[in-house]
């Protein structure tokens, strides 16, 4: 009998149980990350496929680095030099690899509920790398655990999550985490870049910017995806700088501490200009860097009880 | 339904309560035993020059922190002494259904050139040792790896043994030995335990 295949597909509905779990996880993994020898040999002989149909840096090098350092196999596919290309359907080309026995799978694909779709398709553990504007689930771990890392727990936190809430994953995840964690949270932005019943997720919405930063302890800033702006969503990037753009004239005024946090990519100058993202409080760098950690720890939980009977 | 053999038994973790066991050590009689490891120790390597002391999460952690203790009280000198999770190592890995919570590996001094003390409170199949000897390889060349160990219970399933071991005693592979500690614990002793047939 094989047990049951567990995978990481969102942070809806995910208990605040099973995300402590994986971020107490991730501290060791932070550590061994400092060794001298950056490896460990836990996932010796389990192949993971990485199955990429859009385009990414960090999520890629992060989830490969983190495969790699708990020596899985790993295979690497990129939408713009596979059969994708031909017109190869998503089933086909997971079926296909996992003909190949392959025992986990990574995927980032623009349509919302694709990782849910292969986790019913496919024997392997699937993980979501981000599908479309639904979930990024991995990033939102990484901040959740970058952010107990700095205050120690994250129940009473106030959390600003600034910019372009209805085309956002990171923003979904992140809220589904930090309310399930106990998190206050708020979201701020222009209107044409809310979601329709945003506080039905149970946060706040703001559309003035310096209200919303009053009180803060993070304060989360969202990619601007420049094609909203072609979309007419905004009237011009400048304004968007103007109203929403995190700057230090804007923070100067802010009485309390706080830190600022980013997924990445940064567009600089345009939702944050480049002296915050560079300054004292910006911790951008440190949520890249818990990235391998906490996805080596999401690897290692969901890879147990193979091979079993 | 058969399982794997369990690895690192010493944590008492299967203790039922109904289930007092056999006492092998009373806490008079570990202080005497570490001691007399210690002693042992310092004897073997003519001093104290190069020791480092790596105990075995959990409970050889605190055993090793009690030899370097006694050491240093002996010998005026400060021994390192660092703590090593092997469950990242394990080779029962595949077929666990779950995953054992890994706990932290510190080692804060470098152990290239050193003489390394690895301690457990127990030793049986050896698979924990194996595990630790790669683990601790990965942080540098040490000069030595001594094994110390408070109890040696047989059934070894790997070319390993002990340079130090505390008390020798023969068991039925069912059986568990179990090392408590007084600060998990609060108290400090070895009973032997009736487990169920496997």
């Amino acid at each position: 009998m094989s047990a049951q295949r567990e995978h990481l597909l969102g942070l809806e509905g995910m208990l605040a149980q099973r995300i402590k779990l994986i971020l107490d996880a991730a501290g060791p993994f932070k550590e061994v990350l400092e060794r001298p020898i950056r490896k460990v040999p836990t996932l010796r002989g389990i192949s993971i496929a990485n199955l990429f149909f859009e385009p990414s840096t960090r999520t890629r090098i992060s989830f490969e680095l983190a495969e790699k350092r708990l020596s899985a196999e790993v295979v690497n596919l990129s939408s713009a030099t596979s059969s994708v290309l031909k017109g190869e359907t998503l089933k086909d080309t997971a079926k296909n690899i996992e003909a190949m026995k392959v025992d986990m799978v990574v995927i980032r694909h623009s349509s919302p509920g694709a990782a849910h779709f292969l986790a019913r398709e496919l024997q392997s553990s699937v993980i979501n790398a981000g599908d479309g504007a639904h979930e990024h689930p991995t990033q939102a771990l990484l901040d959740l655990f970058t952010l107990r890392e700095r205050f120690g727990e994250l129940q009473g936190l106030r959390v600003v999550i600034v910019g372009d809430i209805a085309y956002s994953r990171v923003a979904r995840s992140n809220i589904w985490g930090l309310k399930t964690m106990g998190a206050s949270v708020a979201v701020c932005g222009p209107p044409t870049l809310m979601p329709l019943k945003v506080e039905e997720m149970g946060v706040d919405v703001y559309y003035d910017l310096d209200q919303a930063l009053q009180g803060a302890d993070v304060i989360y800033v969202l990619r601007l995806q420049l094609e909203r702006q072609q979309a007419g969503l905004l009237p011009s990037l400048r304004e968007y700088t103007n109203e929403w753009g995190i700057t230090a004239q804007r923070l100067a005024k802010l009485k309390q501490e706080f830190i600022i946090m980013h997924p990445g990519p940064i567009n600089r100058g345009v939702e944050i200009t480049p002296e915050v993202a560079d300054g004292p409080y910006s911790v951008i760098l440190d949520q890249v860097t818990n990235g391998v950690a906490v996805r080596m720890a999401v690897l290692y939980l969901l890879s147990g009880g193979r091979h079993e009977g | 339904m058969s399982r794997p053999p369990p690895l690192a038994l010493g944590g008492g973790l299967f203790l039922r309560e109904a289930n007092m066991g056999r006492k092998i050590l009373n806490e008079k009689d570990m202080k005497r035993t570490l001691i007399r490891m210690a002693h042992k120790i310092i004897e073997v390597n003519r001093g104290a020059k190069d020791l480092v002391i790596i105990g075995i999460r959990t409970r050889g952690v605190y055993l090793a922190q009690r030899l370097a203790k006694i050491i240093e009280e002996n010998k005026k000198v400060a021994i390192p002494v660092g703590s090593l999770d092997i469950n990242l190592y394990r080779d029962d890995f595949q077929t666990k259904a779950e995953q054992p919570v890994v706990g932290r590996t510190e080692i804060p001094f470098d152990v290239r050139g050193k003489v390394v003390i690895l301690t457990d409170d127990v030793l049986f199949s050896g698979r924990t040792v194996r595990a630790a000897l790669d683990e601790i390889i990965d942080f540098g060349r040490p000069k030595a790896i001594q094994l110390a160990v408070l109890i040696d219970r047989g059934h070894k399933e790997l070319p390993i043994r002990a340079d130090y071991i505390g008390k020798r005693i023969s068991t039925a592979k069912q059986q568990e030995v179990v090392v408590k500690v007084q600060e998990e614990d609060g108290v400090d002793e070895v009973v032997l335990v009736e487990g169920e047939e496997v």
